[in-house]
């Protein structure tokens, strides 16, 4: 007999070891996230995927499904604060949507489009963040970086390699590259690495490739994040 | 420096969770971590040089540009702002010549702010290279600096500048009589271990540190682990601000303290234990190194244990300045040689803890009440305090009463009697549980120091009639913000924001809307952080804002719309540039009304 929990009152089996995450998006079931990976150890930090569990508030990415669970998941209050999180990750750092190359293929504007997310709604940081352009393929701008590791994971867990980490403590949180100089021409990433491509904003970016693909023609221009989310990982999880 | 760091990296065995120690060592003998140094130990820690630099960055007390060969840290706590904090350090600034947050211009000396220092019952309080500071004034700030600037040797220095006191004033269940050098043992070993943890179970001891989880439930769930390789843990990591007891407790009771940890390694079946004790008690490091060697000679540790075939050791690691390595998962991220960062839960420590073993975490506290309840049963300990919070609880009294310190008491003590007993009169209000507690008003003072009332780890502080509320909540929101780990959004950006929209209000620029957004962002900060730093960083405005919204409101201006910026300090600037300071070069940011 499948063990089933409950997500929204919709009935979602789920296996063994499965978080809530997975067992919902087997289901077709979107829980908002941007630091979750379907390959990647969860990390649990962004907290957008922060869902009601039998009236308690768990991570969904990190949390593991078990019989009987009563989830709540696409309710007002949560969407609510999950649009709040979303807008401190837009004041933190400097996301200036209209002149970034990656708009249109960022998850974190995905996510502010799906949440409904208007404006800015708290005060800008506006920090002073440097930009790392000495590798001849990727770019690293750090006024985008959102800390949620997925670089990080990526270079351990599929290079092979530790060419990122998150170094700093509070606000002062800043991502750093594993070479003597701390620039990343001087680290061993390869531009093939996974690394290089797994960012969910415009932080580390391919060089030659901006805009070719059209504005207006990219990936979240006529498809909103849920179902492009669902599809991909989806169809990564049964790989 | 190469042969200086392959002598520390072979004494500590080439173990990369002795990284935090290695740091500390570099710290002390360079003033800060140099670049060639990461380089070294990462090679033969076998580690990423960013794990390094990530522990660097991410504790106070290590630093990746030089310190003053004289660090001097003075403790920001509330308790010290009584106690004359700011007179202190401009003092301090205007004799040393160096300013707060900088190194002086000849290297020899720095100044900056702390958290608390746990001396908030002998402030204004700090620390020089790490060691303690208690009761500083006018005279020894001049001592001071005379043998800053003679650039005497630390250990040269006159040794009653170091003296802190234990302040023991009331002593009740556990501390007027402590137990003598191996009778919980004996006790436990002779009543039987499992009829040893019955007892623990039926004294009702829950967990001393605030949470209050029952004490034998933790241990039994770690026993029942398969992995038989099982840790016991003590947090003195006491960095609650207004919290000082573990200090006491391990400058005057640390064989009982060992003791309760080695009790507990014999019931649950553990063989290796560690003290973290926070990096501002390092004053305590040395003596507590001796008195565990005393406890092997007396065949209290090691192999053997009183005869028994149960061997177990104690080792001390200290910290190196980080509030949020009280939380037991990132305490244990601090013991592996890394970042203090909370784990996901599950799994929990009891099953997957240290190195992924089975981890019992508790408080000093808790530990010297076990060993205590091995001697003396069950039943003793649970004919005092209430229905849901059995024995006493050792609190640290501080901030405006005549007579700060320890005082031990039965919970279901009501906070009058406390106060009654410390000297307190005229007062405002009371910080229970320290910035992450509550604070409650003069028409609460019958309200109960127990699990089910007024949860505390400790700490108790007082405030009288003239203080400025909005002062303390100030100060607690800044702490927050300074010691966030900075892992998840709600509370690394959120803690930031509070602060700002506090600074905002207090420093008259809010209007109408200003509190409403205040207390909603509190909520979400509440709601969706990570573990109880961020859930419980909006206390002291939550609970402030309740019971004095009047205090909040008077600040806002009476207009509707909401300034987003400060116009005249905005001009700062301009007036610089154009070499103005006169009444034209100010601009009102509105009609004062």
């Amino acid at each position: 007999m499948n063990k089933t929990i409950t997500i929204d009152g919709q009935v979602v089996p789920f296996k063994d070891g499965q978080t809530i995450m997975e067992a919902a998006t087997e289901a077709g079931v979107y829980i908002p996230h941007l630091c979750h990976h379907p390959e990647f150890t969860p990390h649990g930090s962004c907290k957008l995927c922060t869902v009601n569990v039998n009236g308690r508030t768990c991570s969904a990415c990190t949390f593991p499904a078990m019989e009987g669970q009563q989830i709540l998941n696409d309710a007002k209050e949560l969407n609510e604060d999950r649009k709040k999180i979303t807008q401190m990750l837009f004041v933190e750092g400097n996301h200036f949507c209209p002149s970034c190359e990656k708009t249109g293929n960022c998850q974190l504007q995905a996510v502010a489009y799906h949440l409904n997310m208007l404006d800015d709604h708290f005060p800008l940081f506006y920090p002073h963040r440097e930009l790392d352009a000495s590798h001849a393929e990727v770019l690293i701008d750090h006024n985008r970086c959102i800390f949620c590791t997925l670089c990080v994971r990526a270079s351990q867990e599929k290079d092979g390699k530790e060419v990122f980490a998150i170094s700093g403590r509070g606000i002062n949180k800043h991502l750093i590259v594993n070479a003597e100089s701390g620039l990343l021409k001087d680290s061993n990433l390869e531009v093939t690495d996974q690394a290089a491509h797994i960012c969910p904003t415009g932080a580390i970016l391919i060089k030659h490739t901006a805009y070719q693909v059209p504005i207006g023609e990219r990936l979240y221009d006529h498809n909103q994040i849920d179902q492009v989310s669902l599809n991909r990982e989806k169809l990564q999880d049964e790989q | 420096m190469t042969a200086f760091i392959q002598h520390l990296i072979e004494q500590n065995r080439y173990q990369s969770t002795h990284l935090l120690a290695i740091l500390r060592a570099v710290q002390a003998q360079y003033f800060y971590i140099p670049h060639e140094a990461i380089e070294q130990i990462a090679q033969q820690l076998d580690i990423p040089r960013t794990q390094i630099i990530g522990v660097i960055e991410f504790y106070s007390f290590l630093h990746l540009s030089p310190r003053g060969q004289y660090d001097l840290l003075i403790s920001d706590s509330i308790t010290d702002h009584l106690l004359g904090k700011h007179e202190i350090t401009a003092y301090l600034e205007q004799q040393l010549h160096v300013k707060l947050g900088e190194v002086r211009a000849d290297g020899v000396v720095s100044l900056a702010n702390t958290s608390c220092t746990g001396l908030c019952d002998q402030g204004p309080a700090g620390l020089v290279n790490g060691y303690a500071l208690p009761h500083l004034d006018k005279a020894k700030v001049d001592q001071i600096t005379a043998l800053i600037n003679l650039q005497i040797p630390l250990d040269a220095w006159p040794q009653d500048l170091f003296y802190v006191e234990d302040n023991l004033i009331k002593a009740g269940l556990l501390l007027s009589a402590p137990i003598a050098l191996g009778e919980a043992l004996q006790a436990a070993f002779n009543r039987g271990l499992p009829e040893t943890l019955s007892e623990l179970d039926s004294s009702g001891l829950r967990g001393r540190g605030g949470a209050g989880f029952k004490t034998a439930t933790k241990w039994k769930f770690c026993a029942e682990e398969a992995n038989a390789d099982r840790i016991v843990v003590c947090n003195a990591d006491e960095g609650e601000p207004g919290t000082f007891k573990d200090r006491v407790l391990l400058n005057t009771y640390a064989h009982q303290v060992f003791e309760g940890m080695t009790l507990c390694a014999a019931l649950i079946g553990a063989k290796q234990g560690f003290l973290y004790l926070r990096g501002e008690y390092c004053h305590l490091h040395e003596k507590l190194i001796a008195i565990l060697a005393e406890r092997r000679q007396a065949g209290l540790l090691g192999t053997q244990i009183l005869g028994a075939d149960f061997t177990f050791d104690i080792e001390i690691c200290l910290g190196a300045g980080a509030y949020i390595c009280g939380e037991e998962s990132a305490l244990i991220e601090s013991l592996e040689g890394k970042m203090g960062i909370p784990r996901n839960r599950p799994p929990y420590p009891v099953t997957q803890g240290y190195l992924g073993k089975p981890t019992v975490v508790n408080n000093v506290e808790t530990f010297m009440a076990a060993a205590r309840i091995a001697v003396n049963g069950g039943a003793w300990f649970a004919n005092i305090g209430t229905d849901k919070s059995k024995g006493s609880k050792i609190l640290s009294i501080c901030g405006d009463c005549t007579q700060p310190g320890i005082y031990e008491v039965p919970f279901g003590t009501s906070i009058q009697s406390i106060l009654d007993d410390c000297g307190a009169t005229d007062v405002l209000g009371v910080q229970i549980g320290g910035p992450s507690g509550t604070f409650i008003s003069n028409n609460e003072f019958d309200r109960l120091i127990a699990f089910e009332d007024l949860a505390t780890g400790g700490s108790f502080i007082i405030f009288n009639q003239h203080r400025n509320i909005l002062d303390i909540v100030n100060n607690f929101t800044h702490f927050f913000a300074h010691e966030s780990c900075g892992f998840c959004t709600p509370c690394r950006v959120g803690t930031s924001l509070l602060k700002n929209q506090l600074d905002k209000i207090i420093n008259g620029h809010g209007s109408a809307g200003d509190v409403v957004a205040l207390e909603e962002l509190c909520q979400v900060i509440k709601k969706q952080s990570h573990c109880g730093l961020g859930q419980t960083a909006a206390n002291p405005i939550l609970t402030t804002l309740e019971r004095y919204p009047e205090l909040y409101q008077a600040q806002l201006k009476k207009i509707s719309y909401e300034p987003g910026f400060d116009l005249d300090a905005a001009l700062e600037t301009a007036r610089r540039l154009a070499n103005r300071d006169d009444a034209g070069a100010h601009l009102a940011q509105i009609e004062e009304s």
